[in-house]
């Protein structure tokens, strides 16, 4: 598969005359983290269902963990992991229940769920809650949980869709910490956030307006590039060219 | 004002741009009035039946051929003593005993006199298997009217009973007067009696007919092919109204609880009730089509004979409706979510209205448990009051006691609705 | 004049204890923010005050009218967004906004003064569904939709979650246009950018409030020494600085990490010298002045 954890080339996905992603082209390094930014409706969305093989593009192609993005998207779902800020965890079961149901999900071995879900729960400091419904628990534990989760399988790649949405800002830090680690240990991490100090948290960004990636960089390339001070200011200008409601 | 109409645009915007639902609403009582009135058939068929007696003479050999001929029936075997008979039933290979008092031939060639009080020292006997109850007053009733059918060709004689006590009159027996079906098995007093009595599930034996004076109306027996269909007619009505009313007015209150527009809606001024009449309306409307169409399917489709007021069927099916509404508004008051708005109607309202209205199962032939818990179930007197109006033609005086229960019935679930209905979010 | 009073509410949900004893004053006019951690009680004082809720004790007060006993007419005056997307997705744009004008005894030709600068932005797609608006038009409208019947106190509870920075300045913008014509905005937000425009801010932990101040008092009385170091390695560089004698706490912070000190520390240069002894390149570190979000920070981890 090369040095890329995702390569593609002008990916486009239209429904009827609206060209949702058009043309877009990037790769990501094995490890790398990814920040994939863009106004509401530019286009993130689709293009993440394209990677995580959820969807086909109209045009254009490329491999995600090494797999073609047109045909093996069945490979590509197992050597994944994903996570989004709507659907990660079931409230009724227990955070043990979410783990194993994961885990047997993407056929970790029975032998290696129990002593992996006390490790990944020592990480997390959750230990004591064990057998606590998922329901019951704050918003930013359930997101840490459900990112542990996403990487349990230790896929190649983990997608994570605005994990940090609506988090306070103390656990969105505890969380990019975890992202930090993960990425560390070889893992990719391809992200989208509105936050943008997260962006600068990134090895890489890529910034969307109307379906076309208009900016791709290191946070420090692209601010001395635009000739800003933070990624926000990056962000707007770039941003308010967009036409799309 | 102005904001009632506009709250029941919105109503119909929602139903009107969700296709599918809206075809469901109404496809559904079309299709299930075909699927009722010409698929699915209640008739048994395939009856093994075991014939006991001791001399095998004229009179049971021509009854035997009638019977094995009739294509609801089969001769398993002639036995010489019940018992025998009793073992095949017990190991399940027959479902029905026909036992002929010994020198049939005889005493039916005997004087009218006589014939009394030989037959009721041993009369005809039928044994039914009641493991089933329905299927059993079915097939004894199907027996019945194979045993009459075969006497009635008998010209020679006039007036004959099979078993002590029952006269029955052969040339009244005619399709014309098999009309009242369904709901004529539950006036067959000896018949549902004694078999509701042996316990269900076990292979419980029940003797029929041999029993002191009863009278059973022997008109009701053998509804063959379709006539019998358009007796499911008023339950379909029953069934549609209610789901169709109470469902989905429920979920569409709580989808709005779910979606977090309650909450914007419960801080505005509009009061909780005109919320709740607004979203009745559309469904008020769509089920009123409904009636329309189920009615004009019934007429000319089905062929049901409509020969009671349409006026009082419409508007005892107008307080069906309100009742079924006020019962998903109540309902919509108790959960939280769509899911749990669509489980408890289904639970609260398809088993009850499937089991307890008699819209299938005649409510006569259940435990009388059950038949008390039916009593609560508004289904039960609607398809009851639609069987008299439509089916049977009579008078509104015949169907004021159901316009009356529903009418109360209707006016106690507003209330209750009304009593839960909060301006709060708790 | 005081527009919002809260005195001693407390709220419990089974064993839960969602607010305690909350008290806080809004005056007329002030952009009013509220920040805290998911479940700290945000929500629940803003039903409390909409009159969605009951508290099950304290006194309330909006515009002098009582949540609990005044509900009626104080639903005519006030207007509430909640947090999750509250608008009908089947819809279209301008059937939503003439939808709630009539539930609020108005019509959208009369409102549309107060929102003319929004509707503008959402005139283009008036004819399309609101489901298919973008997270940061949808939310445009929900604010439309609660602005329709011109309220003077205008509730928001998280209405910049998940839109995109430029959507969210924009609608911050329409905010302070509000502010400026006389309106009462009590709004909570994730974002302590965000919260530091607001006019005073509270901060709930817990279900208490712990403060409640203008933004410049909050950061003057931060109280702390503040640094920020960023290096060519940044993963690993937080727990080289959290490991270094003196330092309290460290944090990322957008492109550097910030970390606040005691009396043991050796100073900056003791620091750089020590992370350059340990293979990191690039190293910067430097006093800063706090901000709204190292002040959040601080409290949080407190």
């Amino acid at each position: 598969m090369g040095e890329n954890a995702i390569e593609v080339r002008n990916l486009t996905k239209r429904f009827g005359d609206f060209t949702a992603v058009d043309h877009i082209s990037f790769t990501v390094g094995k490890g790398e983290i990814f920040g994939f930014l863009g106004a509401n409706g530019a286009g993130k969305s689709t293009a993440m269902k394209i990677l995580c093989g959820l969807s086909l593009p109209t045009e254009g192609e490329g491999t995600v963990a090494g797999y073609d993005i047109l045909k093996e998207t069945e490979s590509i779902k197992k050597s994944i992991g994903y996570m989004s800020q709507r659907f990660s965890l079931y409230d009724d079961l227990t955070v043990a229940e979410n783990i194993r149901l994961y885990a047997g999900i993407y056929g970790v071995s029975d032998k290696e769920i129990s002593p992996r879900t006390d490790k990944v729960l020592a990480n997390l400091d959750f230990t004591a809650e064990k057998n606590t419904m998922v329901g019951s628990l704050p918003l930013g534990w359930k997101q840490k949980l459900a990112f542990s989760v996403a990487v349990f399988h230790h896929p190649k790649i983990v997608f994570l869709d605005e994990p940090t949405g609506g988090v306070d800002p103390v656990t969105r830090r505890q969380f990019w910490e975890m992202i930090y680690k993960t990425a560390d240990k070889g893992i990719t991490v391809f992200v989208t956030t509105h936050y943008m100090d997260e962006a600068e948290y990134c090895d890489r960004v890529s910034i969307m307006v109307d379906g076309r990636i208009e900016a791709l960089g290191s946070p420090s390339a692209l601010k001395s590039g635009f000739g800003a001070n933070n990624m926000d200011d990056v962000f707007q200008k770039l941003a308010r060219k967009a036409e799309r409601g | 004002m102005g904001s009632r109409v506009t709250f029941v645009k919105k109503e119909f915007f929602h139903i009107l741009r969700d296709k599918r639902t809206m075809l469901i609403l109404i496809i559904m009582p079309i299709v299930e009035i075909i699927l009722f009135g010409f698929a699915i058939s209640v008739e048994i068929q395939g009856i093994n039946i075991a014939v006991v007696t001791s001399d095998m003479g004229e009179t049971v050999r021509k009854i035997e051929e009638k019977i094995d001929a009739n294509p609801y029936f089969k001769i398993a075997g002639t036995f010489y003593s019940q018992d025998e008979a009793l073992k095949m039933m017990r190991v399940g290979k027959i479902d029905m005993i026909l036992r002929f008092p010994s020198g049939l031939d005889r005493k039916i060639l005997s004087s009218n006199h006589e014939r009394k009080s030989v037959l009721s020292a041993s009369p005809v006997r039928i044994i039914v298997d009641a493991s089933n109850p329905n299927t059993a007053v079915t097939e004894q009733m199907y027996l019945k009217n194979v045993l009459m059918s075969c006497f009635s060709g008998e010209g020679a004689v006039a007036a004959y009973g099979i078993t002590s006590g029952i006269s029955f009159e052969t040339s009244a027996v005619t399709p014309e007067e098999t009309v009242r079906g369904t709901s004529a098995v539950a006036s067959s007093g000896t018949a549902s009696g004694m078999i509701g009595g042996t316990p269900a599930g076990t292979s419980g034996v029940a003797s029929i007919g041999h029993e002191g004076n009863v009278v059973p109306d022997i008109r009701l027996m053998y509804n063959p092919g379709m006539q019998s269909s358009y007796n499911f007619v008023p339950g379909i009505m029953g069934m549609i109204m209610i789901i169709i009313c109470a469902m989905m007015t429920s979920v569409s209150i709580v989808r709005e609880k779910e979606n977090g527009t309650m909450e914007v809606l419960l801080v505005s001024p509009v009061k909780p009730l005109t919320v709740i009449i607004s979203k009745m309306i559309p469904y008020f409307v769509i089920s009123s089509i409904n009636l329309a169409v189920i009615l004009l399917l019934a007429k000319f489709v089905l062929a049901v004979p409509l020969s009671g007021s349409l006026f009082w069927t419409c508007a005892i099916s107008m307080v069906y409706i309100i009742l079924s509404l006020a019962l998903g508004m109540l309902i919509s008051t108790l959960v939280k979510t769509q899911a749990a708005a669509m489980l408890s109607s289904a639970m609260l309202l398809l088993l009850p209205v499937i089991m307890l209205s008699g819209m299938i199962f005649p409510i006569e032939s259940e435990p009388h448990f059950f038949q008390w818990i039916s009593m609560t179930v508004p289904a039960r007197w609607y398809i009851s009051a639609m069987r008299k109006l439509m089916v049977e033609g009579q008078q509104l005086s015949a169907v004021l006691p159901e316009l009356g229960i529903l009418s109360g019935m209707a006016v106690l679930l507003i209330s209750v609705a009304l009593f839960n209905l909060k301006s709060r979010l708790e | 004049m005081d527009s919002i009073i809260a005195e001693n509410i407390s709220k419990t949900y089974g064993t839960v204890k969602a607010l305690k004893e909350v008290s806080l004053t809004v005056q007329k006019g002030e952009l009013f923010g509220l920040i805290g951690a998911d479940g700290a009680g945000k929500t629940t004082l803003f039903r409390i005050l909409a009159s969605l809720i009951l508290p099950d004790a304290g006194k309330a007060s909006v515009e002098g009218l009582d949540p609990v006993s005044d509900y009626r007419r104080l639903r005519c005056i006030t207007g509430y967004m909640p947090g999750r997307f509250s608008l009908y997705g089947d819809l279209t744009v301008e059937e939503n906004i003439r939808f709630y004008a009539t539930v609020f005894g108005t019509t959208l030709e009369a409102g549309r003064v107060l929102i003319d600068d929004i509707y503008k932005q959402l005139e283009p797609f008036r004819n399309r569904a609101a489901s298919r608006l973008s997270g940061g038009m949808k939310q445009k409208l929900a604010l439309c939709c609660a602005l329709i019947h011109s309220p003077s106190v205008l509730f928001l509870d998280e209405p910049t979650t998940g839109v995109d920075p430029v959507s969210r300045r924009e609608f911050w913008l329409v905010l302070k246009h509000l502010r400026e014509s006389g309106m009462t905005v009590m709004v909570s937000t994730p974002y302590m950018e965000e919260a530091g425009q607001c006019g005073r801010i509270a901060f709930i932990k817990e279900g208490s409030i712990l403060y409640s101040e203008t933004p410049g008092r909050i950061v003057e009385s931060f109280g702390e020494t503040l640094y920020a170091v960023s290096s060519d390695r940044m993963h690993t560089l937080l727990d080289d600085v959290r490991s270094f004698t003196g330092i309290k706490y460290c944090y990322s912070f957008g492109d550097s990490h910030h970390f606040v000190v005691d009396e043991s520390f050796s100073g900056e240069k003791a620091l750089a010298g020590y992370l350059a002894g340990i293979g990191y390149g690039n190293i910067t570190v430097k006093k800063i002045q706090p901000t709204m979000e190292d002040c959040y920070m601080k409290l949080s981890l407190r």
